[in-house]
């Protein structure tokens, strides 16, 4: 039977979480780029994801693809209303930390410090975990939550809820950073499981 | 169809369309549309192939019930119940063995070792497996580590399915399942609790 895994015995591994660009490895075969379909190429929204190896492997399930990347977009930017973009990160960011997905917290955290110019924060956020007191109450609420939403059994309560308000947030808010966090949850698994992540040869000569 | 089918987290979260939240929830129309359009693709699709419903909704109630969300394991378990009903109380049992508390599991990565955390390495029974058959039975046990322990996810365990007759493609699908459905799971319940503690209302502590 010929084997459809894929094995990376030498790849540059991270070590920790860090939020310096990684690169991911598949360990299922991607859809080669000059095979891929109409269908698989409107799946994917954005033509340039058709360079990355992740996307062209989901491309396989054209419409759960198409339909989970409008999700994560609208989710992330439509910045119409509800929580700031900073705090979406966040929340992305804490969920990955708590599932432990290096490749996705790298991404995000990196997003959060790009939208907050909170490098130290977020960074106390990766070293420390999401225990981390990350300096005031709003961002240590979006975590918390994020974090009673990870758990399985799910025990998100009113206390989360409470916690939140108390710290100035509404409704139209709370629904981006359940939606956030709760998005992560699905990303999480997808980065983890079908291939993981490695450290880009050209950060390999700096420390 | 030309009525619009109900909205599946609405119905999980307990919103009546037009309810407030539900009405926030518009805010994210393409969101919303999406996620409707996520359990379409992996749960009701037009032509399942190698990935039969049967599969899919056995897989969903296993989920639901390892969450612990008795409304979505109920809803899913109808479902299986129409699609499969043999199945409910094999992946019912499945579901009650291998409960368990995640995340949990071990780093690959060398510095995070220290933050390791043991917990159930759950794997079907001879009796499950009799029951289900290997192929799902495959499926279960990856579906288990994916819910409760993603961070021990390895290329041997892709290997595992694919020796249990499962395709890439379908691989790909079922990963998109089990994910999806931990998305859509903690939407739903997210805005469950929400609707519970309103604000104009104190808000319910622990053990009011």
């Amino acid at each position: 039977m010929t084997d459809i895994v894929t094995e990376y015995p030498d790849l540059a591994r991270p070590e920790q979480f860090t939020q310096q660009g990684l690169g991911w490895v598949p360990w299922l075969l991607p859809v080669a780029e000059d095979e891929l379909t109409d269908g698989q190429r409107d799946a994917l929204i954005e033509p340039a994801r058709a360079k990355m190896p992740y996307f062209r492997l989901l491309a396989r399930n054209p419409e759960a693809l198409r339909a989970r990347t409008l999700t994560d977009l609208d989710i992330f930017f439509n910045v119409s209303s509800g929580v700031g973009r900073a705090e979406r990160e966040l929340a992305a960011a804490a969920t990955s930390r708590d599932n432990g997905c290096v490749f996705c917290a790298s991404v995000h955290a990196a997003a959060a410090t790009r939208e907050s110019s909170r490098e130290a924060d977020v960074q106390r956020l990766l070293d420390e975990g999401v225990g981390a007191d990350l300096g005031d109450e709003r961002w240590n609420a979006v975590v918390s939550a994020s974090v009673a939403l990870a758990a399985t059994p799910l025990g998100f309560d009113g206390d989360d809820i409470a916690r939140l308000r108390g710290a100035g947030f509404d409704d139209a808010e709370i629904v981006d950073v359940i939606g956030g966090a709760a998005f992560f949850n699905w990303a999480n698994r997808l980065m983890l499981s079908l291939g993981e992540p490695e450290v880009p040869a050209r950060r390999r000569e700096t420390p | 169809m030309t009525q619009r089918t109900a909205d599946i987290i609405d119905v999980l979260a307990g919103l009546d369309a037009g309810s407030p939240l539900s009405t926030v929830r518009d805010q994210r129309a393409q969101a919303r549309d999406n996620a409707q359009l996520s359990f379409e693709a992996l749960l009701e699709p037009a032509e399942p192939g190698s990935f039969p419903l049967a599969e899919r909704y056995a897989v969903a109630t296993f989920v639901a019930l390892l969450h612990g969300f008795t409304e979505a394991a109920a809803f899913y378990a109808d479902l299986l119940a129409d699609e499969a009903p043999e199945l409910a109380a094999p992946i019912e049992a499945a579901a009650a063995a291998g409960a368990a508390a995640g995340p949990y599991g071990a780093y690959r990565e060398v510095g995070l070792q220290g933050e390791n955390r043991e917990g159930l390495r759950w794997h079907p029974s001879s009796e499950t497996t009799a029951a289900v058959g290997g192929r799902l039975a495959a499926a279960l046990a990856h579906t288990h580590l994916l819910v409760l322990r993603p961070r021990e996810a390895r290329a041997e365990h892709l290997r595992a399915l694919a020796d249990a007759e499962w395709s890439a493609d379908d691989i790909v699908t079922l990963s998109q399942l089990v994910a999806f459905l931990s998305f859509q799971l903690r939407a739903a319940w997210g805005l469950r609790v929400l609707a519970a503690n309103p604000a104009s209302a104190p808000t319910v502590s622990e053990g009011a």
